[in-house]
């Protein structure tokens, strides 16, 4: 075999070609990371994206506002990769017994090791014939971004956001920006409650109402109505209000690219590709795989922090640190694997405010403001769970989270023992308000999937919160 | 050239905005928005906004590195 200069004891000398599927920020931060660790042999990029990798968290922001201009989103090389790059074709199976690729073209690449990093796509709106109206738009890739900032730079007499998750937020705060009236349509009680929680989220939902937007929660579009020239006119809503909309942005979070792997034997379905700590693929039988692995937002992993419950994490900071993981574990000794345990974290900006967080919001069942003031529109809020600390959130603080994630890593006390110079006189937890297990919400951003092969099993709870009453739990009546 | 910012480690301390004003801005007090390909002509400015950041968050393309078009591969067929 080639030598690869990587250390030859290790199972890594068979290694002369990785195939990385997906040309995203993990897939290159992936390729950048063999590099780094002395990988010599070849490295072939598979993109369905005909684009260099680029980033895509200002698609929502300033794309939007016409600052940035979409095509300024290319991603830096931070070291040269010297790879083969097949992009605008998408891998349409994997053969494992070949060790091939097969892409849309026809093509196959075989491989030694492979990376899946195919990602997300944006959930389309569920009835084909209103998602294909002119002005209903999805946001996930740069053409999205494109054509959505054009029909905003026109000025729409009203933007319609199905979802108050953090893109459809994000999009509303723009549109307020822009002097456009918009509308939000949440299905739960209040924007972000899925990542946040029901407490945070209704302070979400002051801060919106206050920058003008017309925020309806507890309600859902029923249908996108268009004219015969199959333009997007009107908007039918659960509670009967129907509105008058140019434009319609359907943020209902995000769908896993899975669909190429049917076939291929592994552990995947539409919760992710369930692999171990060290990033490699488990098969259909639960046998973990040596030449296959995950990263970014289609793995679903145990995670040492939460019990080892499978996780599945949509955030930027975990497909990097994900990809590097899994690509110092494709050619490192046996001996030398590492396990991806970071802690989560992730932010917004929106309506002018920096939002901040580390640690894994949706795992708790309390949450406290520990510093500053919510009125003042700058505080940190900890969430814990059976007393101890799980997550932090900070607005307009972030010079304060370091703090907290320490905390969280070292399983600290909930509620927190600060004796903060800004914080309350007595740290009184409330309900963090998270929606129940399986309960629609429009993009949590990360998922609790279920128990992990090391998950205790009193750490899964036997029932679950009580679901918000507002919402019915069955099928809407008829009318 | 081109820049990222990790904005998970990204404190708003706002130096970036000092050294390379026509790239990086705050937009309220504590959110950072930047430009990813600033013109070459600006480059010290930006070198010296990664030095300034207290945190560490800026990173600066160190390559070059030639992405191949798919169409020049086409018809290849691997092993």
């Amino acid at each position: 075999m080639a030598n690869n200069g990587v250390d030859a004891s290790s199972s890594s000398s068979s290694v002369e070609r990785v195939v990385v599927v997906g040309a995203s920020l993990a897939g290159l931060r992936a390729a950048e990371e063999l590099r780094a660790e002395g990988f010599t042999g070849s490295i072939v990029m598979i993109g369905d994206e005909p684009h260099e990798p680029y980033d895509r968290p200002p698609l929502s922001k300033t794309v939007l506002t016409g600052w940035l201009p979409a095509e300024n989103t290319t991603l830096p090389r931070i070291r040269d990769v010297a790879a083969e790059w097949l992009l605008g074709v998408a891998a349409t199976r994997l053969d494992r017994h070949h060790h091939e690729v097969h892409l849309a073209d026809g093509r196959r690449v075989g491989f030694d090791r492979v990376l899946i990093a195919t990602g997300t796509r944006a959930r389309p709106w569920p009835d084909p014939v209103g998602a294909a109206l002119d002005g209903v738009f999805t946001l996930r890739t740069r053409e999205d971004a494109s054509r959505l900032r054009a029909r905003l730079a026109a000025l729409p007499d009203r933007v319609l956001v199905i979802g108050a998750g953090f893109t459809g937020s994000e999009v509303a705060s723009v549109c307020r920006e822009l002097g456009i009236t918009v509308t939000v349509a949440e299905r739960s009680a209040a924007p972000l409650a899925g990542a946040l929680g029901g407490a945070a989220g209704a302070a979400a939902a002051r801060m919106q109402r206050r920058h003008g937007v017309d925020l309806r929660c507890n309600v859902t579009v029923m249908s996108l109505e268009g004219d015969s020239d199959g333009r997007l006119r009107r908007a039918a809503l659960s509670d009967g209000d129907v509105l008058d909309v140019d434009v319609a942005v359907v943020a209902l979070g995000a769908v896993r690219n899975v669909e190429w792997l049917a076939g291929a034997g592994l552990a995947a379905d539409a919760r992710g590709v369930v692999c171990d700590a060290a990033c490699r693929a488990f098969d259909c039988d639960a046998v973990v795989l040596d030449d296959v692995f995950v990263a970014g937002d289609v793995a679903r992993w145990p995670h040492s922090l939460y019990n080892g419950e499978l996780l599945t994490v949509e955030h930027w900071g975990n497909a990097v640190e994900q990809a590097r993981t899994a690509a110092h574990n494709m050619v490192c000794a046996t001996t030398q694997r590492r396990a991806h345990k970071p802690l989560p974290s992730f932010w917004s900006n929106q309506f002018g405010n920096n939002i901040k967080s580390v640690g894994l919001p949706p795992y708790a069942d309390e949450v406290v403001v520990t510093q500053g003031s919510v009125a003042d529109h700058k505080f940190v809020a900890a969430y814990g769970r059976q007393r101890r600390i799980v997550a932090a959130v900070a607005v307009n603080m972030p010079l304060w989270l370091d703090f907290y994630a320490s905390q969280i890593e070292a399983r600290g006390p909930f509620p927190p023992d600060l004796n903060a110079p800004d914080g309350p006189e007595e740290l009184v937890p409330v309900s963090a308000g998270f929606p129940r297990p399986g309960q629609a919400t429009h993009s949590a951003g990360v998922a609790l999937t279920g128990p992990g092969p090391s998950t205790p099993s009193a750490a899964v709870p036997a029932t679950a919160p009580p679901q918000d009453p507002r919402v019915p739990p069955g099928p809407l009546p008829l009318h | 050239m081109r820049i990222v910012v990790d904005l998970n480690r990204c404190e708003s301390y706002a130096q970036c905005v000092y050294a390379a004003p026509t790239v990086f801005r705050m937009h309220g007090e504590e959110s950072l928005e930047y430009d990813y390909s600033p013109d070459d002509t600006v480059r010290g400015q930006v070198e010296r906004a990664a030095v300034a950041c207290p945190v560490q968050a800026i990173a600066i393309d160190r390559t070059e590195d030639d992405v191949t078009p798919a169409e020049a591969r086409h018809g290849q067929q691997r092993r």
